[in-house]
């Protein structure tokens, strides 16, 4: 049994919740600015960045799919400007625009490349790749420990365990200005912080995340890892740091419940056959968010005023 | 009121120049489109003095604090404070935005928002010690809200908000206190307080500007005003500024005539 997990399930396991908690950090965050459809932004607009990167320098690597993601991202803008400028639409409307026609650009791309030779294809860009990157070099718990092993780890895991301790650490330098100019961005402003690189910078650290996490797991859990731990934690805290925290868990949660459930799960209800490990991690990070919006203690929103002094 | 006097009678100089000023602002002009919201206005805040800035609605008085502080890039313009320029200046400067302006339903405590305006001094990393409490708790005794140090912001009314953002300007222990419309919308409770604190913070020589829009009170809470409607309109001790005048001036027809006597008069 210790054999076989360590060396088909850990990983997938591990790098599932390395992502899962690496997009839900800022995450918090970009819920609180009303901003937390830009997880979802992100992971539709690199899809062509990702493919054109692979276009150009024919590998899939780290680097060059960082380039072309930021390469997509500031096209994105520019159209978003463009449309909502020159059509006279809406804000909501021309980023909703730009991201699925980007996303379709992408799949036609990646349809007319040849890369079949490598894991880029719109399945993988949806469910990414979880249950393939597996450690065939584990011998059992043992291999934890043996270097040799180790080193053939699938290197989705320590890149993102890298990324994750980026974000992490910005989390941390800059809780507090991150706290107040979420809470009150002029006060912020008369206080000398630089709201607009501040928020500039989040917005950086979701998208490493989200590339990262988009290349190991899909867009599919990016999206959901984004919105639903943070909205989740929301409802069970009054407390910014104590939601963080629950965000944490409930990703965790979501990726470790949803690989075992995607794998064993159909084979406690008779089926053969496992399901997508992200679309079933997905899936338990909303019925995360559905329990705590029925039970959670503090669902109720209290913004209207309580009795006059 | 045709004679012009050079000292008030609580001793507040009329003429300063902007060295010397708590906050002097040089013509200051902000744009949000095509018209100017404020345009090329002056303005000099004494030390020591307690000034309201009135005008009507849309007149740029929230807007002429913002450029000041640079929380509004301005087009052109430039606000010193203390003789300094207002970045060099930060530390000496409270500001209480507009309580309407942010999300009351934002996790966190009533300590915890009071606690923010010890952020400049506390550092990215700096640890938070039971000094830093006990100044936010004593904080929030001055303005009477000790017992809601536990609650969350979103359960509070109005008043009890805006009593919170005045403990947060407490906090920052600064010498030039800037408010935006700090009474709007609070109960008479509130109002009471608020204006007990900003008075007894001018008793210790603390300099104080509200945006204010109540124009029955300005005698009675300021003894200076700054009338605006996108540019200057009169600046200068309540009996020298505050007149039928200067306010028709200002809010144009919007003020029956009537009621400009009452007000500037019955003061």
């Amino acid at each position: 049994m210790g054999e076989e997990f360590v060396a088909i399930s850990l990983t997938p396991m591990l790098i599932g919740t390395l992502a899962a908690i690496a997009c839900a950090l800022p995450g918090n965050f970009l819920l609180l600015r009303r901003q937390a459809l830009i997880g979802d932004a992100i992971s539709h607009v690199v899809l062509p960045g990702i493919v054109v990167a692979f276009l150009i320098t024919g590998v899939v690597a780290a680097v060059p799919m960082m380039l072309g993601a930021a390469g997509a991202a500031v096209v994105a803008v520019v159209m978003i400007e463009a449309i909502r400028r020159l059509g006279k639409i809406e804000p909501g409307a021309a980023m909703g625009v730009t991201f699925t026609a980007m996303f379709a650009g992408g799949v036609l791309l990646l349809e007319q490349s040849d890369t079949s030779t490598v894991h880029l294809d719109v399945e993988h860009a949806l469910f990414g790749n979880l249950e393939s990157l597996i450690w065939l070099d584990a011998t059992g718990w043992a291999s934890l420990l043996d270097l040799e092993a180790l080193a053939y780890l699938p290197v989705e895991l320590p890149r993102l365990f890298g990324v994750l301790l980026v974000v992490a650490l910005f989390t941390w330098v800059f809780w507090r200005p991150l706290k107040l100019s979420t809470f009150d961005e002029g006060f912020a402003q008369s206080m000398g912080i630089r709201t607009g690189p501040l928020g500039f910078t989040l917005v950086i650290v979701a998208a490493l995340a989200a590339v990262a996490a988009f290349d190991a797991v899909g867009s599919i859990i990016v999206i959901a890892m984004f919105i639903c731990p943070p909205a989740a934690a929301r409802l069970m805290t009054n407390a910014l740091g104590a939601q963080v925290a629950w965000s944490v868990l409930f990703a965790t949660l979501s990726a470790v419940l949803g690989y075992v459930f995607a794998g064993y799960g159909p084979l406690w209800f008779g089926a053969d056959n496992a399901v997508s490990a992200a679309g079933m991690i997905a899936t338990v990070s909303g019925l995360i968010l559905c329990f705590a919006a029925v039970f959670g203690p503090h669902r109720a929103r209290s913004g209207a005023p309580a009795e006059a002094l | 009121m045709t004679q012009i006097e050079l000292a008030t009678s609580n001793g507040t100089r009329m003429a300063e120049t902007s060295d010397d000023a708590a906050l002097a602002i040089r013509g200051m002009t902000v744009s949000y489109g095509q018209k100017p919201a404020v345009f090329s206005v002056d303005m000099t805040v004494p030390v020591g003095s307690m000034t309201a800035i009135i005008g009507p609605n849309g007149a740029g008085k929230s807007t002429l604090l913002k450029a000041a502080l640079g929380v509004i890039k301005p087009l052109a313009g430039t606000a010193t404070v203390f003789g300094q320029p207002v970045a060099d200046a930060r530390a000496r400067i409270a500001y209480v935005p507009q309580r309407a302006s942010v999300d009351w339903d934002f996790p966190t405590r009533v300590i915890d928002v009071v606690l923010m305006g010890l952020y400049r001094e506390l550092g990215l990393l700096g640890r938070l010690r039971g000094a830093h409490k006990a100044k936010a708790m004593e904080c929030l005794e001055r303005v009477g809200m000790q017992d809601f140090a536990t609650r969350q912001i979103g359960q509070l009314s109005g008043g009890q908000q805006q009593r919170v953002f005045l403990a947060r300007a407490l906090a920052q222990d600064a010498d030039l206190y800037l408010l935006d419309e700090p009474f709007a919308g609070v109960d008479a409770a509130t109002e009471k307080a608020i204006i007990d604190v900003l008075q007894s913070l001018r008793a210790d020589g603390k300099t104080v500007v509200a945006v204010h829009h109540d124009l029955s009170t300005v005698p009675d809470y300021f003894d200076r005003v700054f009338l605006i409607n996108t540019t200057r309109i009169a600046e200068g001790t309540v009996e020298d500024a505050f007149t039928p005048q200067t306010l028709q001036e200002a809010y144009g027809g919007r003020l029956a005539t009537g009621q400009l006597g009452q007000t500037a008069l019955g003061a």
